[in-house]
């Protein structure tokens, strides 16, 4: 394929390989960690659109060389903050799997019953 | 030209360690995977000239992330020690 | 559902889900043409603007401030979320502690090699970890990652110590203190600038000198340290809220 589409498409294959984690786990850590995975597909997205072939990094003394070719630092921006929002959620979901289970006395997600009532 | 090789090697091994955090079953083995594949993006955005970011993955994703998931799973043996140690108890 | 059910319906429904991604990736520019105006608006203006070396970190603190402190307020409520998660469930087996006096269940002490390269690390880790927050405007790094490397260079102090070390150098209550502090400090330093003035966390600080150092940047500094701060109580909350379970059964030794 076209060299300059590989960053996507090996996006798109981490994150099928996030979503088949998900569906066939069998512990509720493995699958929160899958759902990490998955967040790390768009980190490779972001940095895909970012890259300037050629390009440095976007840490310049003065502006002089502003005409060489730079990496676009908004999407640099934009993956940093996609880093914490990424630790953030598993923290939470980390926490919520701990009281799942305490409460089910098993990790599998696959023996959970659907709510009722 | 070594540019080009670092960029495909770096992008290989992501697409490689990536699969392998998904396949690794057992959960304490999937932290240490985990680790691998937080290194392996670290170098893939050092790489791709994002060293702001590479530095934020190398600490959230290839320490901070893997120390939750290992003290939830210490947590978990806990709960399942006091809980054979209730049933013990229990049945005395 | 058996697996394989399970994995048959994931097959039927992934491809076409990845052919229709690969479709819509094929209409993106191709990788390396990539990058978008306002980045290079940002490249020519960051360092005399602003007297910031770093862009990313420029963008981060000053041009999209605003943003920051949504991000950071998100790792706030979260670590509040994990805590009370946590707690409540915490205060019903304490009274499973008394008794736990059997003689197997002692941990292993900590080697001497280990306790001696964890004094090492701990000094080296923090002192770096402050050295990135810093310099956030002069060289790749800010509040966030320098939090993240002090919070970690902290928790080296349990791995190479005991729990009682450990318990009375980390107690939740500062840290929570000192998280809402770095926190609050982020959106008063923007509050100045409706004093002096201007818009919300607008650069009011007077910029300092032209190639990067420590003092320039005005606000970008500032911001960064208070980021610093909050991040790294905030994941010392957060690690020592996952390890209150284990240090609890190790106190008996």
């Amino acid at each position: 394929m076209i060299p300059g589409y590989v960053p996507f498409f090996v996006a798109i294959w981490l994150f099928l390989w996030g979503l088949y984690g998900i569906i066939t786990s069998r512990h509720f850590v493995h699958l929160i960690v899958c759902v990490g995975l998955l967040q790390t597909s768009t980190y490779l997205l972001l940095a895909g659109i970012g890259y300037r072939a050629g390009g440095v990094a976007p840490v310049m003394v003065t502006t002089t060389h502003a005409h060489e070719s730079v990496v676009d630092p908004i999407v640099q921006a934009l993956m940093l903050t996609d880093v914490v929002v990424e630790a953030t959620v598993m923290a939470l979901l980390l926490a919520m799997a701990v009281q799942l289970y305490e409460k089910l006395g098993s990790a599998d997600p696959q023996k959970t019953r659907v709510l009722r009532g | 030209m070594i540019e080009a090789c670092l960029r495909w090697s770096a992008i290989a091994l992501v697409a490689a360690i990536g699969p392998a955090v998904a396949l690794t079953r057992d959960p304490r083995a999937q932290a240490i995977t985990l680790t691998l594949y937080g290194l392996a993006l670290t170098l893939l955005f050092f790489v791709l000239q994002a060293p702001d970011v590479a530095l934020a993955q190398a600490t959230v994703g290839a320490v901070a992330l893997p120390l939750m998931v290992l003290l939830t799973l210490a947590r978990m043996r806990r709960m399942d020690r006091d809980r054979d140690r209730g049933d013990d108890e229990e049945e005395r | 559902m058996s697996d394989r059910a399970r994995r048959i319906i994931f097959f039927v429904g992934a491809l076409p889900l990845a052919a229709l991604l690969v479709l819509a990736c094929l209409r993106l520019p191709p990788s390396g043409r990539g990058g978008s105006s306002y980045g290079d608006v940002i490249n020519g203006a960051a360092a005399d603007e602003r007297h910031a070396a770093d862009a990313v970190t420029a963008v981060n603190f000053d041009y999209r401030a605003f943003d920051t402190l949504g991000e950071e307020f998100i790792l706030f409520t979260s670590v509040m979320g994990v805590v009370l998660l946590l707690r409540r469930s915490s205060e019903d087996d304490t009274e499973d502690d008394t008794d736990d006096k059997s003689a197997n269940r002692q941990a292993p002490p900590t080697s001497d090699a280990v306790r001696a390269l964890g004094l090492a690390l701990v000094g080296l880790t923090v002192s770096f970890g402050l050295y990135i927050v810093t310099h956030g405007q002069v060289s790749p790094g800010g509040g966030f990652q320098g939090g993240v490397i002090i919070a970690t260079g902290w928790m080296v102090l349990y791995l190479a110590g005991n729990a009682q070390t450990y318990c009375r150098l980390a107690s939740p209550s500062l840290f929570e203190a000192v998280e809402a502090l770095g926190a609050a400090s982020y959106a008063l330093v923007g509050a100045g600038a409706l004093v002096a003035g201007m818009a919300y966390l607008a650069n009011y600080v007077p910029l300092g000198p032209t190639p990067s150092t420590v003092r320039s940047g005005g606000t970008i500094a500032l911001l960064s340290v208070a980021v610093g701060i909050e991040v790294s109580a905030g994941f010392i909350v957060l690690i020592s809220t996952f390890l209150k379970e284990a240090l609890a059964e190790r106190q008996d030794q």
